[in-house]
């Protein structure tokens, strides 16, 4: 499947595959309050983001949600790309504020936190929100933070991977050190090995968001190494997707719906949803409440999961939505005892269980759990 | 610490494999970079030519549905790139190392200009040539999936090492780079000579680029290059102006980049920023090591700016 | 054939200098010397004029109209009050590490090794906030700025003693420096000094508050800016009317002169390199101490490579690069405005400042040739 294959899907199809997905969504209460919205005075929102908004990424997660949102009535959208984390994004938000009149700001990327701080504090007539769950107490209440738990959706793509894997052995590839990506780590891996036990997972950090070449030559290493199944937790995973699906093994995506890249590879992806913004953003407009911090999963409708892959067959399909619902219901937990990390020590005791939502818990994982091959290098 | 089933072995094969799919681009800009030189000129903009040619071979492949055709257009990109440069360092009082960096620039900025409507599309790529069919074991099979461009890319170097000692062309290049009075003296516009070995080191650097977009990794976005094309300068230095010797530090730089994964693979995990580290560190200490206050590097063109 | 070193130099007329640097000293003040500024002037105004008209094809072959362009750029960049903050704001690292490229080039040097002593002067002052943890406020900060002077300065200063003692090309290897500087540096913030109480980035230990530099009063600019535009004037004077500055003069105009006049040519090269760095490295120093509060990859945004830009445009002249880089902050503060306004990819005004650059590059070509300047 080298050449000769022309691949059609643009921008636009993907963009709105993943508005359907977010759509869908709704039923789990996002967007919810787009019937009542009648009564909403015009806003302008103005979305930064730190890369190419089309990056089939992290961005990408944001753009679709971005689309979703400028659809809302009296509700009008500005978007400014690649962004970078030093003072400038403090002049464009301020330039969007001043000059364009946005009274609503979506600060994607992590690095533009404290700069939403600064200017929450020096406007307060205008809502920031910020994807990444970093509000705490005594910050400006203008502000909002908030961020799914990635780490559920991984665990059931590490269900698919698990019932999917013939030699038992996965990849996963971290961008940066930093806890939410071995949390994802973690939740791969214990997924799948709710299925498949002796399954192991190779651990590669490529040290850069973004690093095409480096990405391609993770992909290669792992299937060097029989990796027959992998994930990529980068910022634009497109071409760990297709490098996997070049070398013939399955792949699972991650931020946003990745299926179009692997057509006979693809498993499933972990997703973020977005889309509360368009709440916050509606409460803003009709002065109703809305949360300063939010994070959740499954049961908050804050991540999802990308549509199957042709390879995914139905029982193994039943088995992933049966977990997601397990999820949903808060009945099964993603670090439960009894678990050892990949040093052999015990981590919790059987009958120990962390709640889904211990965010402090997981914010302190520096330890891979048994199965996984590599380190954190956080201890 | 598990290196469990293909271990070592896979990740010596990891090494090879990287080595073989990351070296062309890095070959084909060092074999026009070496072009370049030896006709006394410095071409640092080949970051940019490479990023234009990664552009413009990703956009005309997706278009047209020929990758060779990208390859092409993305060859003709780089060319006119080089002609720019050429042009102006034609000019009298002008430095081609600063023409270089305002090139490395322009181009960057232009490819991701034109480059930004193609960022979602997908394009065909390139085919690859089997060599593994042999083996059994499906990474080797993988490790030896070579891209007809990297064998053209060989042959180039043996061509380029051939004809620049032996035919009339190689020697009259290579004598506007030692010797531009020499040149003129016997009737050569060393202008014309130096622009010409621009627009063709400039279409090698493009066709690297589109062996990025198009093949390895196959994709096309502003964080494609890591820099690639500022590397091969240091390349060309470190292959000491030999059109070979390149191929030879192609592989190795191609190699080095896969050390820091495959190492990760079987559970070596620390320091992965030194080891994408050790291309630099490797060609600072050659470069330290061989040069001298008192004579030019061995094989260094004497006109050329970088190496006096 | 020359090869040895002593012709590295003096065939690359790198800064525009009188083909005599003999007779400047001697017309300092006269008609002359205004003559070659104002020539200078002309051909880099000329330039622009040249590059902007070449971007208004280039845009309105996109589709786009060139004036309503050039006043958003207009707009954005200087149109009012608050984008002057800016451009500003925009300009001051880049003022200073373009001193890492104008002052080496004083002697002859092109170095482009600013974005590695930048990061290195970021990680270094942290470092030294950190070991002065406790002390009042401006005694830290100034340890920290110090700090991050001498890192920066001793990357660049291994650049010139490189040339000096080995011959090694400085371009090349203050390249290299850069790669290696962001990998040390990577590496040193992932992990050895990394505050893992911050979750979603990598970041090295913050530094204490109380050493942050504000904001000058009644502007959203910080005081780095301040100390930018005052180490340019400062410089500026010091390479025009001391010795230092004549001496370096002499070598990066002709190497050949400077041996025949006895000047301690290997010293200079250095204390060229080391003067460029401690800018660069005072750059990252400022830029962790007023804006980010901690060494994170956030210094790694190209501001080293842009300020090889200013230097050039600025012809290597410390005092002219405080207006250029007040006009490439300009320039990419509009950006912003360019992506809201017209849809235009944030690589526009990439272009354009490309477009300048080798406009500037070109118009060198015709120094000299002014010839009604002259009378």
């Amino acid at each position: 499947m080298r050449s000769g294959e022309l691949y059609s899907s643009t921008r636009r199809d993907v963009l709105i595959r993943g508005a359907n997905l977010v759509a869908a969504g709704a039923l789990l209460g996002p967007l919810g309050s787009l019937a009542r919205a009648a009564d909403a005075k015009p806003i302008k929102v103005g979305f930064l983001y730190s890369a190419s908004r089309d990056d089939y990424g992290f961005n990408q997660s944001f753009a679709v949600a971005a689309k979703r949102i400028a659809k809302m009535p009296g509700v009008s959208v500005e978007e400014q790309e690649r962004v970078p984390e030093t003072a400038q994004c403090e002049r464009v938000m301020e330039s969007m504020i001043q000059v364009d009149g946005c009274k609503g700001i979506v600060a994607t990327s992590f690095g533009y936190w404290p700069f939403v701080l600064k200017l929450a504090a020096k406007y307060p007539d205008v809502l920031f929100i910020h994807g990444g769950a970093l509000w705490k107490d005594g910050d400006p209440k203008n502000a909002i933070g908030y961020r799914g738990y990635m780490e559920e959706p991984h665990y059931l793509c590490g269900i698919a991977a698990g019932r999917m894997t013939k030699t038992g052995k996965l990849g996963f590839i971290g961008s940066k050190p930093l806890y939410f990506i071995f949390n994802n780590c973690n939740g791969f891996v214990l997924g799948a090995r709710s299925v498949r036990p002796d399954a192991t997972c190779r651990v590669v950090i490529t040290g850069d968001w973004d690093n095409p070449v480096k990405e391609a030559q993770a992909v290669n290493a792992l299937a060097d190494q029989g990796v027959d199944v992998i994930i990529a937790d980068v910022d634009g995973p497109k071409v760990s997707i297709e490098t996997a699906e070049r070398r013939g093994i399955y792949s699972c995506g991650y931020h946003t719906d990745l299926s179009a890249l692997a057509p006979k590879g693809f498993l499933t992806g972990a997703e973020w949803n977005w889309a509360k913004a368009g709440d916050f953003i509606h409460a803003w407009q009709t002065g109703g409440k809305y949360p300063n911090l939010l994070r959740g999963g499954f049961k908050d409708g804050m991540v999802a999961i990308s549509p199957f892959g042709k390879a995914v067959p139905e029982n193994v399909r039943q088995e992933v939505l049966k977990a997601q619902q397990g999820f949903v219901d808060d009945t099964l937990k993603l670090y439960k005892g009894p678990l050892k990390d990949n040093e052999g020590k015990q981590v919790l005791a059987a009958g120990q269980t962390v709640s889904n939502t211990d965010n402090d818990y997981k914010v302190n994982v520096k330890w891979l759990v048994e199965g996984a091959i590599g380190e954190t290098g956080l201890k | 610490m598990t290196a469990s089933g293909i271990g070592w072995y896979g990740v010596a094969l990891a090494i090879i494999g990287g080595a073989l799919r990351v070296s062309t681009p890095y070959l084909f800009v060092s074999l026009g970079e070496v072009l370049t030189e030896k006709s006394g000129r410095v071409n640092l903009g080949l970051e940019g030519i490479l990023l234009m040619g990664a552009m413009t071979g990703f956009a005309v492949g997706s278009l047209s549905g020929s990758p060779w055709l990208g390859v092409l257009a993305a060859g003709g990109a780089g060319a006119l790139l080089g002609l720019l440069h050429a042009g102006i360092c034609n000019l009298p009082r002008v430095n081609d190392i600063a023409v270089g960096i305002a090139l490395f620039l322009f181009g960057m900025g232009l490819a991701f200009y034109l480059g930004k409507p193609f960022i979602a599309p997908r394009a065909a790529m390139l085919p690859a040539l089997q060599l593994g069919a042999w083996s059994n074991e499906p990474a080797v099979r993988a490790a030896l999936e070579i891209s007809p461009l990297f064998l053209i890319g060989i042959a180039l170097a043996i061509a380029l090492r051939w004809g620049l000692a032996n035919t009339r062309w190689g020697l009259v290049l290579r004598m506007a780079g030692e010797s531009a009075d020499a040149a003129r003296a016997l009737g050569y516009s060393v202008n014309a000579i130096r622009t010409l070995a621009t627009m063709c080191g400039g279409f090698l650097g493009g066709i690297g680029g589109a062996f990025l977009s198009l093949y390895y990794p196959g994709n096309w976005n502003e964080g494609l290059s890591s820099g690639q094309g500022l590397m091969a300068i240091a390349l060309v230095i470190f292959a000491r102006w030999n059109p070979l010797r390149c191929l030879w530090a192609s592989l190795l730089f191609g190699g080095a980049s896969a050390l820091g994964p495959a190492l990760q693979t079987v559970g070596v995990t620390s320091g992965y920023y030194l080891y994408s580290a050790a291309p630099y560190v490797l060609t600072l200490a050659l470069l330290v090591y061989s040069s001298s206050t008192r004579h030019t590097l061995a094989g260094a063109p004497s006109e050329l700016s970088i190496s006096r | 054939m020359p090869s040895s070193s002593d012709s590295a130099v003096d065939q690359q007329p790198l800064t525009k200098l009188p083909a005599a640097p003999w007779s400047r000293q001697l017309s300092l003040a006269s008609a002359p010397a205004y003559a070659a500024a104002l020539e200078s002037a002309c051909l880099s105004i000329g330039a622009l004029v040249v590059a902007l008209v070449l971007f208004g094809i280039f845009v309105a072959v996109g589709g786009h109209d060139p004036l309503a362009v050039y006043g958003a750029l207009y707009l954005g960049a200087f149109g009012t009050r608050f984008s002057i903050e800016g451009a500003l704001t925009q300009a001051s690292p880049i003022i200073l590490t373009a001193l890492c490229t104008a002052v080496p080039a004083r002697v002859g040097l092109l170095v482009i090794g600013g974005e590695g002593a930048l990061v290195l002067g970021g990680l270094c002052a942290v470092l030294c906030a950190t070991a002065s943890a406790g002390a009042p406020g401006w005694i830290g900060a100034l340890v920290a700025l110090l700090g991050g002077t001498c890192a920066g300065a001793a990357w660049i200063g291994a650049v010139g003693a490189l040339k000096q003692w080995r011959g090694v090309n400085e371009t090349i290897s203050s390249l290299l420096l850069n790669y290696i500087a962001i990998a040390l540096f990577n590496h040193l913030i992932s992990g050895p000094i990394r505050d893992f109480s911050q979750t979603l980035k990598a970041t090295s230990w913050p530094v204490p508050p109380a050493f942050g530099i504000g904001s000058i009063p009644g502007w959203s600019v910080h005081w780095g800016l301040v100390i930018g535009i005052g180490l340019c004037i400062v410089l500026f004077v010091v390479l025009r009317y001391t010795t230092l500055g004549f001496s370096m003069d002499i070598l990066g105009g002709n190497r050949r002169a400077a041996q025949v006049a006895g000047l301690p040519i290997g010293r200079l090269l250095i204390v060229a390199c080391l003067i460029g760095g401690g800018a660069a490295g005072l750059a990252g120093a400022i830029e962790v101490l007023a804006v980010h509060g901690a060494a994170s990859e956030s210094l790694i945004v190209g501001f080293g490579y842009t300020g090889i830009l200013v230097a050039f445009l600025a012809r290597q002249n410390p005092l002219a690069v405080i207006p250029v880089a007040l006009l490439v902050g300009g320039i990419s503060a509009s950006g912003g405005l360019l992506q809201r306004r017209f849809d235009m990819p944030d690589a526009t005004t990439q272009v354009l400042e490309g477009l300048i650059f080798i406009c500037v590059l070109a118009s060198s070509a015709f120094a000299g040739r002014i010839r009604w300047l002259a009378r």
